[in-house]
């Protein structure tokens, strides 16, 4: 029976125990989620927003830029003429059906970049869970900033790269509400309201 | 007030109390885990999360009651039964008190300590025919590990009782308590202590010699196959086998009601409790220190370590006691 | 005590049959189990604590545990005994005979003269609560006994076991190939010697 060795484990068991005994006093870094949120970095990548122009009118011209871009083939659009009555972008074209599938979604910003008008972005909203897997298809009635909206959050300065002045962009694009920790997006905002409860 | 309604309700009251302990002592495991694991524990279920256990017997209730379609359904609906059973039969003779007034225990025996090692020597049944019941692989190797296991410990668990026994003269927990007036025997007897305590958290199967429900290996060992109350069952079980070993490590080694340095103004009843408080914890404390033991070391551990230290404690304290009187 | 005594009864008569007549062999285990356990609940009736203690201890505490084990072991799942003929009413009218004179034995034994019964050696037989100090059956009582009267028999048993269990492990390392004695771990190893030079590295 090697009785020195038993005794050196017994010398290790006791620094363990204050180890563990230590950690039980220091303070816990948890975040009581609902109740109390992080903020989240200024170019965080979360659910698209399609934006507008100042006058109204939609940005996207149904180019399929996006759909051609995106690594996880999770866009899917679908382009229709304009005509003088039924008028819903500035060009020629206008996205008829705009379709995103969340699920398959990698929130990596290829869309964002490949788009010419500047029409979709990603907001810093993440809370996207739902019940059904056909919810996460989001269309253009949840995609698209609606007319009382504005024009939609600003996109990251373009082409790629990380511009000189990086405090400056990253004021522009965070649209993080500082006090509650909730992105101050228009849908954002109306998501806030509605958990008055829990923004506290 | 005739015997039987005395004991009745002695019954009664201290089977509320132990369950209560029990839901207390498993939030507090989760608590006071989180808190060595920097983590605040369950603290959504009522202020500082004390509701959580009322929550956690509503789910196991509501819960379905599975059973799988190759296990045994009689002994599969016995075993956890036999395990709470077993659990809760202790108390008949765990003294809270000493027995002078004759209200702190439903039953003084005279040879109480063979009574307790008689009962936890029946503990293995409900967890090695649940696990045998179950009738599917991982059930049944953590059965047959909880009996090896079990079996190799109490041998030396029983030696460890034994010096005790020596010093107090009797068997009966009263009187070993009432021994340990001027001296705790966890001082002279220290090498039991020590071999008690290890021995005991292998009899409750918890960390470091969980080997028989190694989620690692086994799933959850011998109560995979168990759902919803039936499992509940199993749970109540370990803890209050837990708080059994404690309450035993406080009545042998700590002076059990006694106080220390004669603070006799503070009542025995809260002492022993705080002892048995301080047991628990050490066990919990103990849990989220220690890595699982490996199964041929546990083996060589209780039969080539904790045997032949029990035994030689024992020789010693014989020859130290009849050289002496 | 009458009706305590006929309960246990019907249980030991009911776990015993039960025991040779169940159809898997765990619960043969159980009865006995339940056996075991009115057995010890039947010697605190007689007043001995000692012995009911030691039963449970030893009989279900290690004993049966280990049938368990086996039987856990072996028998693959709920596999039953169902393989051949049921042998019990064959044996039924010797072993009804059997009884019937066992019984009669008894009810001559009870309704016979008695002789005193054999004081033990040194202490009065007092009665009292079961359990109690100096009561028949307590722990000192049963441990005096033990140690003084009977302390020549308790050893010679003591040796007895100690010889099976040596035994045991004479017989069992006969046959396992690296445990055991030295002379058997050298003719292991000289074969293996012998293996590796026949056939090469």
């Amino acid at each position: 029976m090697a009785m020195h060795k038993h005794l050196y484990n017994v010398g290790a068991i006791l620094k363990g125990l204050s180890i563990t005994l230590g950690m039980m006093f220091k303070r816990k870094p948890t975040i009581p989620y609902p109740s109390i949120r992080k903020q989240h970095a200024p170019r965080f990548h979360g659910l698209h927003e399609l934006r507008r122009y100042d006058d109204g009118k939609e940005r996207c011209i149904g180019c399929e830029l996006c759909s051609i871009a995106c690594p996880a083939n999770a866009i899917t659009v679908i382009g229709a003429e304009n005509t003088p009555e039924d008028r819903h972008s500035p060009g020629e074209r206008y996205a008829a059906r705009y379709e995103i599938d969340e699920l398959r979604c990698i929130f990596c910003g290829m869309c964002e970049e490949a788009c010419p008008t500047d029409a979709i972005v990603l907001t810093p909203r993440f809370e996207m869970s739902d019940y059904r897997r056909g919810a996460f298809i989001y269309g253009k009635d949840r995609l698209l900033v609606p007319p009382e909206g504005g024009v939609g959050s600003p996109p990251d300065e373009r082409p790629g790269g990380i511009p000189a002045d990086l405090g400056g962009v990253a004021q522009t694009k965070s649209t993080t509400d500082v006090a509650s920790g909730y992105d101050a997006t228009f849908n954002g905002a109306k998501l806030k309201t509605e958990r008055k409860g829990l923004a506290g | 007030m005739p015997i039987w309604l005395v004991v009745l309700v002695k019954s009664g009251i201290l089977l509320f109390v132990v369950i209560t302990t029990f839901a207390y002592a498993m939030l507090a495991e989760r608590k006071v885990m989180g808190w060595m694991q920097l983590r605040p524990g369950p603290n959504r279920v009522g202020p500082w999360g004390l509701l959580q256990p009322a929550a956690d017997a509503a789910k196991l209730m509501l819960k379905e009651d599975l059973m799988p379609r190759t296990a045994d359904p009689l002994i599969y609906r016995l075993a956890p039964f036999l395990s709470l059973l077993t659990a809760f039969s202790v108390y008949a003779i765990i003294p809270f008190g000493a027995s002078s007034a004759g209200t702190w225990a439903i039953g003084n025996v005279n040879a109480g300590v063979l009574f307790l090692l008689a009962i936890t020597s029946l503990g293995v049944y409900g967890i090695s025919l649940g696990g045998w019941a179950s009738g599917s692989k991982y059930p049944l190797l953590g059965s047959v590990r909880a009996t090896a296991q079990m079996i190799s410990y109490e041998l030396a668990m029983g030696l460890s009782f034994i010096g005790v026994l020596i010093l107090a003269g009797t068997t009966s927990l009263d009187g070993i308590v009432n021994a340990q007036q001027r001296l705790w025997f966890f001082i002279p007897q220290f090498v039991a202590f020590v071999v008690y305590v290890i021995t005991a958290v292998a009899e409750t199967n918890r960390s470091p010699f969980d080997l028989v429900e190694a989620e690692t290996e086994l799933v959850a060992g011998f109560h995979t196959e168990y759902s919803g109350l039936r499992f509940g069952l199993f749970f109540i079980a370990e803890y209050v086998n837990m708080l059994t070993v404690s309450c035993i490590a406080s009545l042998l080694f700590l002076g059990g009601w006694n106080a220390p340095f004669g603070w006799t103004w503070v009542p025995g009843i809260v002492w022993f409790l705080l002892k048995v408080g301080f047991f628990m914890f050490f066990y919990i404390w103990l849990r989220s220190t220690l890595p699982r033991f490996r199964y041929d070391r546990l083996m060589a551990f209780g039969w080539k370590v904790l045997l032949p230290i029990a035994t030689l404690n024992l020789l010693v304290t014989a020859v130290v006691v009849a050289v002496w009187s | 005590m009458s009706v305590l005594f006929w309960g246990l009864a019907v249980v030991l008569v009911a776990s015993a049959m039960w025991t040779i007549m169940a159809s898997k062999p765990v619960y043969s285990v159980v009865a006995l189990l339940a056996n075991f356990f009115a057995l010890a609940v039947l010697y605190l009736t007689l007043s001995a604590e000692f012995l009911a203690m030691i039963q449970l201890i030893v009989y279900s505490g290690a004993i049966l545990v280990l049938f368990l084990f086996v039987i856990a072991m072996l028998s693959s799942g709920v596999a039953s005994f169902s393989v051949g003929p049921n042998r019990l009413p064959r044996i039924a009218v010797p072993a009804v005979l059997l009884v019937l004179i066992a019984l009669g034995l008894v009810v001559v034994g009870i309704f016979m003269p008695h002789p005193a019964p054999l004081p033990l050696a040194g202490a009065a037989v007092n009665a009292g609560a079961v359990g109690d100090a100096n009561v028949f059956g307590s722990v000192a009582d049963f441990g005096r006994a033990l140690f003084t009267t009977y302390l020549l028999p308790f050893e010679v048993t003591a040796l007895i076991l100690m010889v099976a269990v040596i035994g045991v492990i004479v017989l069992a390392g006969e046959h396992a190939p690296y445990v055991g004695t030295p002379r058997r771990a050298e003719e292991v190893r000289k074969s293996l010697r012998e293996a590796i030079a026949r056939e090469g590295d």
